[in-house]
């Protein structure tokens, strides 16, 4: 694309880089910025506030203002009980169900090398680190039932076995083709509730 | 399975067809260029939800439109109406069964049956393995859908490790995921060797069947598979071959490497069968799975022979009329580009049907 300012083509670009907004979209909101400039330092200032003030919890990586996220400081919630998830969505998706009082652990991503992403890309060290710690007495997985989902599960499930807490993993046909975050809340409720042992997923 | 009625726009070079079909015989019988392999193909393409002879879809589209689309209107054994929706518009492909969306496409595959058989299966003798490994995989994903979830699995994992070995050695997981992605690969891959070895073993009495009564010659035919798996387990391979694969930077052994070797008198038939023998093979190995299916899906599939009778001595088509005309069959599909020839064949085998007749403009008209 030719653009008429150096200043156009920079904006341009750097929205594009969102995950399925093209250089026409991003085009199309910036001259939708342009048209609308109130707007516009309201965007940019959150978006700054946003990355300024926003953290990764230090014990499960969900976002915080603060150390700890709320979750994780509640203490009503059971300690006992990790969930693994790929992303923040994914625990929006599980809080909604109101089904789980455990605390959760974000990995930040699945393992595919097509991507670039290796298992040292991802919060997976500080998962193995928290649980060889003791006080675990259960690991849900709740990743996406794609093969990079479940590549990531067995993954760390080679990793984690000898540690001796139960591994369990929610039900294959919830999430297989679509994505936790638009599972509807009964049934992720359901899966949640009717859990099963991750080892007895494998065919050996 | 019956295909009552069918309607094509702007697939190949099909502006606008509606043909209404016989439920045995019917035959589209033209010169060369008016269009009738593309009619197979866009029946073809209702069944697999691809085109037969072209992968790149915008190929599939006429000449100055933007999409195409296809439609037929199926009846089972059970009478029930099952009508297939297919468009191709911006890149996107929307299949339909009875009006609902597939979110997969790939959940369509085996829901109609069928067979076909064309002058280019010639490459299966005379191509690579990845054409006969491909050839095999569409026919097992027509019957067992396991089959294809296993493959697709295998595939994209198989994609991973690559990846793995051409960018991440160096990472100190490398060997632990190496290893996660070996496992999965010898559990899907171990499955699929499998079933590639008990279909050929169930197939291959009746190839020889076929090959017998069609070209009436007692030639010792047979058909053999090649997999490192035969000798080997998954796992012992993988961990064998991986110095190998780590200065290859892609996975050299698997069952992505099997082949099948059509034979006759015990060398490849490529260099020991002469064009008509071929012919009769590849005829018979097609028959062959139109039975196995018709077993597995308790459905008679639709049959498409394109120019099959061209080049084949009066005896072999007589032989093939006589398979045909059994009850083993059901609705068939047979373009020619000779009407006499056509009509002289189905007079002589007494079979009545349906003819499609194309004049050189590409217009139409029938008879019964
Ligand atoms: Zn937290």
């Amino acid at each position: 694309m030719n653009f008429s300012s150096s200043i156009i083509k920079n904006v341009v670009e750097a929205i594009s880089n969102f995950p399925g907004i093209g250089q026409k979209t991003a085009l199309r909101l910036v001259i939708y910025l342009l048209r609308n400039k109130k707007n516009a330092y309201k965007i940019s200032n959150t978006i700054k506030e946003l990355v300024d003030k926003i953290n990764y919890c230090s014990i499960c990586f969900n976002i915080t203002e603060f150390k700890y996220c709320e979750i994780c400081q509640d203490p009503k919630r059971d300690k006992h009980t990790i969930c693994i998830v790929e992303d923040i969505s994914d625990i929006m998706a599980i809080e909604n169900t109101m089904q789980y009082k455990g605390q959760y652990h974000v990995l930040g991503g699945l393992i595919s090398p097509i991507d670039g992403i290796g298992p040292s890309n991802l919060n997976i060290e500080p998962l193995i680190n928290k649980l060889s710690n003791g006080n675990i007495k259960e690991v849900i997985f709740a990743l996406c039932a794609s093969m990079e989902g479940e590549t990531t599960n067995y993954y760390i499930f080679k990793k984690i076995k000898h540690i001796g807490c139960e591994i369990t993993t929610i039900s294959k046909g919830i999430s297989i083709g679509s994505e936790l975050e638009y599972a509807d809340q009964i049934t992720l409720g359901r899966a949640l509730i009717n859990r099963y042992s991750f080892e007895n997923t494998l065919k050996e | 399975m019956i295909l009552k009625f069918l309607s094509i726009i702007n697939f190949k070079n099909h502006e606008n067809t509606s043909l209404k079909f016989d439920e045995n015989i019917n035959c589209i019988v033209g010169p060369n260029g008016v269009g009738k392999t593309n009619l197979l193909d866009s029946i073809h393409y209702l069944s697999f939800s691809k085109s037969y002879f072209n992968s790149i879809e915008s190929f599939n589209i006429k000449e100055k439109e933007n999409y195409f689309m296809i439609k037929g209107e199926f009846f089972n054994q059970e009478k029930q109406e099952l009508d297939i929706n297919c468009s191709y518009t911006n890149k996107k492909k929307v299949l339909k069964f009875n009006n609902k969306k597939y979110d997969k496409l790939s959940n369509h595959i085996g829901k109609i049956p069928l067979i076909i058989i064309t002058p280019i299966d010639s490459n299966l003798i005379n191509g690579s393995g990845e054409i006969r490994r491909k050839f095999i995989d569409k026919f097992l994903s027509q019957i067992d859908s396991s089959y294809l979830e296993s493959l697709l699995f295998y595939n994209k994992t198989l994609n991973q490790r690559n990846a793995l070995l051409k960018n991440s050695h160096n990472t100190n997981d490398y060997i632990d995921l190496l290893n996660t992605y070996d496992d999965s690969l010898a559990e899907f891959g171990t499955q699929i060797f499998n079933k590639r070895r008990d279909y050929i073993s169930s197939i291959i009495k009746t190839v020889k069947k076929y090959y017998n009564i069609i070209s009436n010659d007692r030639e010792d035919i047979d058909v053999e598979y090649y997999s490192e798996l035969q000798n080997n387990s998954f796992k012992n391979l993988l961990k064998e071959n991986l110095q190998k694969d780590l200065v290859l930077q892609f996975t050299s052994s698997g069952i992505h490497r099997d082949d099948f070797i059509f034979k006759m008198k015990e060398t490849n038939i490529k260099k020991t069968g002469s064009q008509g023998q071929q012919k009769s093979f590849l005829i018979s190995l097609k028959l062959a799975n139109f039975d196995l299916l018709y077993t597995k899906t308790n459905e008679k599939p639709i049959l498409l022979l394109d120019d099959v009778f061209d080049k084949l001595d009066d005896n072999r088509v007589e032989q093939i009329m006589t398979i045909l005309n059994s009850d083993n069959f059901g609705q068939i599909f047979i373009t020619d580009t000779s009407f006499n020839r056509i009509n002289s064949v189905m007079s002589t085998a007494k079979i009545s049907c349906k003819y499609f007749l194309y004049n050189f403009n590409g217009t139409y008209h029938e008879k019964t």
